[in-house]
Parts: C-alpha cells; sequence; structure tokens
C-alpha cells in the first residue's frame, strides 16, 4: 500500500497521539454532553430560516408559480439556478468518500462523514426545486415511468434530459444515503455499546443491526465499501453531466456548448468543497474537534479549490474564446452581453468570487489561516450561486428575438425561497452535529493506528521516524 | 452456531496479528477476530477467502442494464411509438444516461443487500459480543476451546506470549 519515496514521511492527519479509546470518548463526547452556546444560536438562525420556507412554499402551492418573478422570456430562474447550486454543494461529499477513498487518501477519514451528510442534505434541497416549480408538487410522480399510466401521456419522454435528471439525481440520492448508512453502521455499534439511557440503547440497537465487529464481516465491509466508491465515482460525474445537459442539448446562446458537462462537475466539485470547507470550520469551532479536524486537512482542501477554482475559471475563459472563434453572431452577442449588458454585475461578481479570490491560496498562510478560509469558502458559495444566475438568467434573457427579450427581477417569494433552503439545509446539518458521530470513528481509529507505527502488517517502522514523532510516541 | 470458545483480549494490534498467525500454525481453529475496525494484513494472517460479493455487483448491474434498455425500448418502440423532435423510435444513444444509472442502482443496492444477508446483519438481530469494548479499544481473538488439556495449556501459553491481556472461555454464539 502506501509506500512512500525515502526521506518522505507520511503526514500526520490526527493532532497527538490519542488513544482508541481517547477517539471515542472525543467523537461521542458532543452528543452526550449539552451543546454549547454557540451551536443553539446557529440553530435558532437556521430553524427560522426553515419556517419561512415552510411559510413560502404554503404560498407558493396555494397561488401558484406566478408568485415567483418568472415571465415569458426568463421562464427559468432562481428554481434552476437553486437546483443547480445544491446538487453541485452535494458533488464534494461523494468526491470525498468516494474518489478519496479510491486514491486512498488518509485525510478524508475526518472529514468524510459530514461531507457525506451535507450530500444528502444539499440532494434534499436540490429536489425541492423542481418540485415547486411544478406548481402541483402533489402530481410529482408523473415524471417517473410507471404502470398502468392513466394519467395522459402513457410513458415520459425517455430522450429528454429533464427525465435523464430524474433518474441519475434519484439514483444519486439512494446511493449516497446507502453509502452514509453503511459508513455509519459500526459507529452506531459503538454508541450502542456506550449508551447509558435506555432509548438510545433501543434506537443505536435498531440501526447498527447487530455489528460486533467480526473481522469477517469487516474484510466483506471493506470490499462493499470500495464496490460502492467505484460506483459511486462515475455516478457523480454523470449526475451534473446530466443536469448540464439540461442546458446543454438546447439551442439557447450560451447553453449550446459542448465544454458544459466537464465544466460543470468542476464547478460542481469546487462549490461542494466551498461549503464544505465552511461547515467543518463551523464544525470544529462548535464542537471542539481541532484534533481531529486540523489545520492540515483545511489547507489540503483549500489546495484542491484552488486546482478546481482554477478550471473554471480556464472553463470560462474558454467560453468566451469560442463564442468569438466560433463566429456564431447569437453566441458572440451574448458573451458581449454577458459582459456588459443590465446582468453585467452578476458577472464580475462571479469572475471575482470564482477565479480570483482563491488564487490566494497559492499562498500558506492564506492556506493556514481559519479566518482567511471561512471568509473565501462563503465567497465560493457566493460566486459559483452567481455562475448558475448567469448562465441561466442571462442567457434567457436575451436569447434570439429581441422583441423577446426581457428582464428577470426576483420577487420576494424567491428571496425567500432560497434563503428557506439554506435554513432546510442548516437544520438538517446541525441536528446531525448534534445527535449523529460527525467524524467516522472507525475509520479515525484506523489512522491513528498506521499513525503510531503498529496496525499493519507491511513493514511499518517500529521506531520513530522523525523526532516530531518520538516525541509524540514517548507521550 | 453455538461453540465453546477461548476469547483473548488483545491492547494492541500487532499482539493480536502474531497470536493469529501462531494459532493457526499450532493447528488452533481461529473462528473469528473483533476489533473496532478493519485491521489490514489479518485476512492474510487468518486465512479469510475472498468475499465473492463483488461478482454479485456485476450480475446486478448487468441486469440493471438489461431492464433499463428494455424498458425504453419497450416504451418508445413497442408499447406507444411517439414522434418526437423527428428522432427515431430507437433512440439508443439517447437512453444511454438512463441506463447507466439504473445500472449502478440496481449494483449498488444489492451489493448491499447481499452483504447485510451474508453477515446476517439486520434490525432487532441480538449483538453478541465476546468480551466488552470490542467496538471501542479492545481486540479479540475467539479460537476453538482446545480438545485436550495438553493443547489447551499450550494455547494459553502461546496467547499469553504475545501479549493477551485476558483469556477466558466463553460460549460464542457465532
Amino acid at each position: 500500500m502506501d509506500r512512500l519515496p525515502e526521506g518522505v514521511t507520511e503526514p500526520r492527519w490526527i493532532a497527538g497521539a490519542p488513544t482508541l479509546a481517547e477517539v471515542t470518548d472525543d467523537i461521542a463526547r458532543p452528543l452526550e454532553g449539552r451543546p454549547g452556546k454557540l451551536w443553539w444560536v446557529c440553530f435558532g438562525v437556521a430553524f427560522l430560516c426553515l419556517l419561512d420556507l415552510l411559510g413560502m412554499s404554503t404560498y407558493l402551492i396555494a397561488n401558484g408559480i406566478g408568485v415567483w418573478g418568472l415571465n415569458n422570456s426568463v421562464g427559468w430562474a432562481f428554481d434552476i439556478t437553486n437546483f443547480v447550486f445544491w446538487i453541485g454543494i452535494g458533488h464534494a461529499g461523494t468526491l470525498i468518500s468516494a474518489i478519496l477513498l479510491l486514491f486512498r487518501q488518509k485525510w478524508r477519514t475526518s472529514i468524510n462523514r459530514s461531507a457525506e451528510a451535507m450530500t444528502i442534505f444539499a440532494v434534499m434541497c436540490a429536489g425541492l426545486f423542481p418540485l415547486l416549480h411544478m406548481g402541483r408538487p402533489w402530481d410529482a410522480f408523473f415524471i417517473f415511468p410507471y404502470v398502468p399510466n392513466q394519467h395522459g401521456p402513457l410513458w415520459v419522454n425517455f430522450r429528454s434530459p429533464l427525465v435523464w435528471d430524474v433518474f441519475a439525481i434519484s439514483t444519486y440520492f439512494t446511493i449516497s444515503l446507502v453509502f452514509w448508512y453503511l459508513g455509519l453502521i459500526p459507529d452506531l455499534a459503538t454508541l450502542r455499546d456506550r449508551a447509558v439511557t435506555r432509548g438510545k440503547k433501543l434506537v443505536f440497537g435498531l440501526f447498527s443491526l447487530g455489528w460486533n465487529g467480526s473481522h469477517r464481516t469487516w474484510a466483506r465491509y471493506e470490499v462493499v465499501s470500495l464496490v460502492l466508491a467505484g460506483l459511486a465515482t462515475p455516478l457523480v460525474l454523470s449526475v451534473h453531466s446530466i443536469v448540464s445537459m439540461d442546458f446543454a442539448t438546447s439551442l439557447v446562446p450560451g447553453w449550446h456548448t459542448t465544454i458544459f458537462p466537464p465544466y460543470f462537475v468542476a464547478g460542481a466539485i469546487y462549490s461542494g468543497f466551498g461549503m464544505v470547507l465552511m461547515l467543518l470550520i463551523l464544525t470544529r469551532q462548535t464542537m471542539n474537534l481541532q484534533r481531529y479536524i486540523t489545520i492540515r486537512h483545511l489547507d489540503s482542501m483549500a489546495k484542491v479549490l484552488l486546482l478546481t477554482g482554477s478550471i473554471v475559471g480556464y472553463a470560462y475563459a474558454s467560453e468566451f474564446f469560442s463564442a468569438w472563434y466560433g463566429g456564431n453572431l447569437y453566441e458572440r452577442y451574448h458573451f458581449i452581453n454577458r459582459a456588459t449588458g443590465p446582468y453585467a454585475w452578476a458577472f464580475y461578481l462571479m469572475v471575482l468570487c470564482n477565479v480570483l479570490a482563491p488564487q490566494l491560496f497559492w499562498f500558506k498562510r492564506v492556506r493556514n489561516s481559519v479566518g482567511m478560509l471561512f471568509v473565501i469558502s462563503i465567497l465560493v458559495n457566493i460566486g459559483m450561486w452567481f455562475e448558475r444566475f448567469v448562465i441561466i438568467v442571462v442567457s434567457l434573457h436575451r436569447s434570439f428575438l429581441p422583441s423577446s427579450w426581457g428582464m428577470f427581477y426576483p420577487t420576494l417569494i424567491d428571496l425567500g425561497i432560497l434563503i428557506g433552503s439554506f435554513g432546510l439545509f442548516f437544520t438538517l446539518f446541525l441536528l446531525f452535529i448534534r445527535f449523529m458521530p460527525m467524524i467516522a470513528i472507525w475509520e479515525v481509529k484506523g489512522v491513528v493506528t498506521d499513525q503510531l507505527g503498529h496496525g499493519t502488517a507491511h513493514e511499518m517502522p517500529e521506531t520513530p521516524k522523525t523526532p516530531d514523532e518520538a516525541v509524540t510516541h514517548a507521550s | 452456531m453455538r461453540a465453546d470458545v477461548l476469547v483473548a483480549t488483545f491492547p494492541h494490534v500487532e499482539g493480536l496479528l502474531r497470536a493469529v498467525r501462531q494459532a493457526r500454525r499450532e493447528m488452533l481453529r481461529v473462528y473469528d477476530v473483533f476489533a473496532p475496525f478493519p485491521i489490514h494484513g489479518l485476512d492474510e494472517a487468518m486465512g479469510v477467502r475472498h468475499t465473492r460479493l463483488p461478482k454479485i455487483t456485476l450480475v446486478a448491474g448487468l441486469t440493471g442494464l438489461a431492464f433499463a434498455l428494455t424498458l425504453q425500448f419497450y416504451a418508445n418502440v413497442l408499447d406507444w411509438p411517439l414522434n418526437v423532435g423527428g428522432k427515431p423510435d430507437n433512440s439508443t444513444l439517447a437512453f444511454i444516461p438512463i441506463s447507466f444509472e439504473l445500472t449502478v442502482l440496481f449494483a449498488g443496492l444489492t451489493t448491499v443487500a447481499a452483504f447485510f444477508l451474508r453477515a446476517r446483519l439486520y434490525p432487532g438481530k441480538r449483538t453478541w459480543l465476546p468480551t466488552a469494548g470490542v467496538t471501542n479499544d479492545v481486540f479479540a481473538l475467539v479460537v476453538r476451546k482446545p480438545a485436550t488439556e495438553a493443547i489447551h495449556r499450550r494455547a494459553l501459553a502461546l496467547l499469553a506470549e504475545c501479549g493477551a491481556a485476558s483469556v477466558t472461555e466463553s460460549e460464542a454464539d457465532l
């Protein structure tokens, strides 16, 4: 496995050298005690936003989607922007849990659990928007092919990217949920065995499925995890590719381009990592987990942000280049309009947040400053939301015929539902870090054991490699 | 399966690995090892066979693929051909995304279901722990209780020599 060149030492991902029991205690403590003030403040704000979502959606369903600012020119706006934004957020979770597992990146162990949870909650938020946009959410089952079909056309149109989306996102949600639950089982067993109250014993006992740490089960478990990671990796790439095809298969200038699938996937990972970074900083500060979510983790995530942010910046530039080089009048006008038209402010905000802000991550000092990371992660999220706004609204508001040009102005309901979706997301996430182990206890134990130099059958040196390690060994 | 066993607990992984190897060399039957995380190298030491679960993944994935292609072909060609934008009824290329998704969905769900079945994990199962703490920080080796007093003594000596913290006799529910 991890054979490193001579002179290179394995980085230490967990600060100090906690014993296995200490790892369990540290991660289980926040679930067993009472949450701090900061948690209650965050939860209060999030819950208010959730109430806002409930009120706004009720109003929307009662009155129809005319309460949004949509019009004939711009028939898709905040709803689809929010949908693509939230799906994109979800992608980082799968990247961390599946792709980094395949690449055997040990630093994922401290962050994968919360990133996977984030994926599930983000996909839930995303699913909300097509549902609301239908206007009649009780008829949502029409989008699935089912027999016998007694409502209108007999089958869904299997050639439509919107139907592909239905399959992609429901598969993505299901597989992410299963993957997350599978990862939780050993930790639920750990919590079951240390639970003191009857209620907790019962609930954890029920969901841990009688797990007892048998190695014969562990051996199969690891293979199943790898198989699921291998399935989730192409799945996550397919999901955002298909989302991008909702646009790319049309003829609208600004949408009709072949670069969309990779561009969307890179953007999704970028925005998702921004969100994970923000959530992890919140988690480690509210739950005192600095020992497990170290500056090194944040530093690695900042590097991923730098890479994907640069890919996104390259995609922006390449779109402009092909608009000029392609010689298509409408395409060229669209990009002139993007940079100088009435929505130019959104375009420049997007470039500032997505292309320029992450370039600060070239400096180690920025990557290692929690405050800077937090600010930039928020900028990344703002920028990526505006990217989708620019792609969707700016393309639609001036398409081919000047007679059908128009403007989109969001209404209070538009804004309220956007804010409300954050409320849903953060309420779920805060409940998750309150009631579930937000760090994979068993995976961290594996890393801690490897770090100490035992635990593998491979020739791990018994003697410390560096003076730094010697100190922690002795302590 | 109920069996009379010796349960040896270890505070560290290396002692456990050594004990597993030596116990097998001494012809003791190693039933299982219980640990709070998967220990690398234990598969070889215990002689655990490779799981056949990936084969189930393959079969389930192919089933999903066949199902998706059949569904789309049946709906668009046999059951209700509908001219959409002049595209052919059997637009196989346009069927690929859904076929891929259903392949992944079938493969993933079936693999996990097969794992739960094979590992006999289900809600409401009575948990059998060889000793307290195996889901926290204790490693436990469970071997069949030796038939004769002489082998029993040798087993105890071997386990103690490998650094076992305790050895107890117990009835296992494996």
